[in-house]
């Protein structure tokens, strides 16, 4: 079984975002940039399955600029056994990404795809259910742990309301929660031996995907800041306010 | 008349509708035009009746044995049968509406806007991006708009609709074959508390709270004392203290009580996430510097284990 792993690059999750001065993007300039953590928790999935002997390889993608090579080559050194690279300009649409990926894997012959359950930039959440509908395969979001029998697959999902358990085929989709797993550190050997793995590099047009934005930011802004509030000194006094002034205990 | 929108509405495990839908049907009243429900399942006279009596003009519904676990494969076949007669689709950003609509969005080679919390006109909507630090308004340029709405920040649609509800039945010519087998639901039981997502007050707990145990024993009685839900950050998730429904936050639930009570939670930009559209925000923390004093409208600095048993004393006795 091959196993395809889509991973993007985003900006690290401890730092807080903040947009341009003029509101017509996120200003990145400058920060750090990580591996989106669902990725890192996808690719951990794969490598497990491959480690236990049920997948023969795991192939790692990204798709945007040049800088999202740097994604790649931490997945290299935590163990992806290739990396590709599909070219492709500006801020890329999930559908878009979507097609590209489809296009991969059609390529590449990949029998399970696992991805992020979202993005936590965009935090679009759409890009592996979209792949999932135009491979015409089935899916299991949110997936908290995966158990994996030659083409079965049961997969215990993060509901609403606690959680379900799925039976399905592969070929399939699959999108990560953040229970399933803790990812592994890369080491420092491993990161030395990334840098000389191979990036295969596609492109959009080489893959066939005609990219068009159907999606138009008009702007970016803080979202409404809350009033300061107050430090109180104890409980009587905290329950005071919430019953006099903010009335909201009776 | 405009072209009507479609709300795709979710039922509860017990078969009734989700109180959700009244929010989505907020959302979509936005956009006036006529609205119009699809229900989809098996068996469900019950809640035909329940849903004839809402604010919409029809109600479609979807009966067949194949629905009778929503699952998103099927989901998606039976809304693509409809879907071309609608302007707009809406459902909730769910666990199951995150699962459905950007499959059928796909198939149907539109791109879709997740989890709006504003409508600025039929084509322009508000999202949350970057664990909420920052809203985009988005223009969407396709000729029909799927989006998932996120229901805390839209006002439900109340009341019923004044002039009798149409109903149609779907039959569809080939209803959709089960690709996968849903074999275990674990739903736990909810202890006589509100939903988290429509509850007034939420108490929730963090790694502060040390074990399991302490979390129910010492927010149990203050969430109950208060008739409010119980919420959890991550890393209560994470420990076993809480089940992973509780997480609030990020990529968890969006919660917008009246009253949200953060226990022993240093209030990570992804636990704000979740909690910007409450009314009042209390934090209860022996960290003078933690980050959720920042947003707290109330915030009472000292060791949880003593603050909270007190404060559940003096609810219960005035
Ligand atoms: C991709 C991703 C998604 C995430 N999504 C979410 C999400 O949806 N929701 C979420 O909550 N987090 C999320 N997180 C995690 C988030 O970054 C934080 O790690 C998490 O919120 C921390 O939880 P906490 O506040 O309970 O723990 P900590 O940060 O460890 O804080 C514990 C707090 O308890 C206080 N405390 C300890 N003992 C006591 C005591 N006796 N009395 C009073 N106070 C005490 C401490 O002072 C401290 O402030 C996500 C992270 C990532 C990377
Ligand atoms: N540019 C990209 N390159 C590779 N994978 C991506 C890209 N964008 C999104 N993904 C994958 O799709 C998942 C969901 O992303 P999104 O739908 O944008 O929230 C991510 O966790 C990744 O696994």
């Amino acid at each position: 079984m091959k196993i395809l792993v889509p991973v993007k690059r985003v900006l690290d999750y401890a730092i807080k975002a903040r947009a341009k001065s003029d509101g017509s993007g996120v200003d990145l300039a400058g920060l750090k940039m990580s591996l989106n953590p669902f990725d890192e928790i996808a690719l951990e999935a794969a490598l497990r399955l491959k480690e236990a002997g049920l997948a023969s390889e795991v192939i790692c993608v990204s798709c945007g600029e040049t800088p999202v090579q740097e994604g790649l080559r931490t997945a290299l050194a935590l163990g992806a056994d290739r990396a590709l690279w599909v070219e492709a300009p500006g801020e890329l649409e999930p559908l878009t990404v979507a097609k590209l990926l489809r296009a991969v894997v059609v390529q590449e012959q990949v029998d399970l795809v696992i991805c992020g359950k979202q993005a936590i930039d965009d935090d679009a959440g759409q890009t592996g259910q979209m792949l999932a509908a135009l491979l015409d395969w089935s899916q299991a979001t949110q997936a908290a742990a995966i158990h994996c029998e030659g083409s079965r697959l049961e997969v215990v999902r993060e509901t609403d309301g606690g959680t379900e358990t799925l039976q399905l085929n592969t070929p399939a989709v699959i999108t990560t929660d953040l229970r399933l797993n803790e990812p592994r550190y890369a080491t420092l050997p491993n990161i030395m031996k990334a840098r000389k793995k191979p990036i295969d590099q596609l492109t959009a047009g080489a893959l066939g995907v005609t990219i068009t934005a159907r999606l138009q930011t008009l702007r970016v802004a803080e979202p409404p800041v809350r009033a300061p509030g107050i430090r109180v000194n104890s409980v009587e006094q905290l329950l005071d306010l919430l019953k006099n002034q903010a009335k909201v205990v009776s | 008349m405009s072209t009507p929108v479609l709300v795709v509405a979710e039922l509860t495990s017990d078969g009734l509708l989700k109180p959700a839908l009244r929010s989505v049907l907020g959302a979509a009243a936005a956009l006036n035009a006529e609205i119009h429900v699809l229900l989809i399942g098996h068996q469900l006279e019950t809640v035909i009746d329940e849903a004839l009596r809402l604010p919409i003009t029809r109600l479609l519904v979807a009966d067949h044995p194949s629905l009778a676990v929503p699952l998103a494969e099927t989901t998606t076949t039976v809304v693509r049968a409809i879907s071309q007669r609608y302007s707009h689709i809406l459902t909730a950003a769910s666990a199951q509406g995150k699962g459905w609509l950007p499959r059928l969005a796909a198939l149907e080679d539109v791109a879709m806007i997740s989890d709006i919390v504003a409508i600025e006109s039929p084509d322009t909507f508000v999202r949350p991006i970057y664990a909420g630090s920052l809203w985009a308004t988005v223009r969407c340029l396709e000729p029909r708009k799927f989006v998932s709405v996120r229901v805390t920040a839209f006002s439900p649609l109340n009341g019923a609709s004044s002039e009798p509800v149409s109903r149609e039945n779907l039959s569809l010519d080939d209803w959709p074959a089960v690709p996968v087998i849903r074999s275990a639901v674990h739903e736990h039981p909810d202890e006589g508390r509100p939903a988290l997502e429509n509850a007034r007050t939420v108490v929730s707990g963090g790694r502060g709270l040390g074990s399991a145990e302490q979390f129910e024993a010492l927010l149990g009685p203050l969430a109950d004392a208060l008739h409010g839900a119980l919420g959890a950050s991550r890393a209560a998730v994470d420990l076993g203290y809480a089940p992973n429904d509780l997480q609030v936050g990020q990529t968890g639930k969006v919660v917008a009580p009246d009253l949200y009570i953060a226990v022993g939670i240093s209030g990570a930009i992804q636990h704000l996430a979740g909690i910007q559209a409450a009314k009042v925000i209390v934090a209860i923390n022996k960290d003078p510097d933690a980050p959720i004093f920042g947003v707290a409208d109330y915030g009472l600095v000292g060791d949880l284990h003593e603050i909270v048993p007190q404060l559940t004393a003096s609810l219960k006795n005035p």
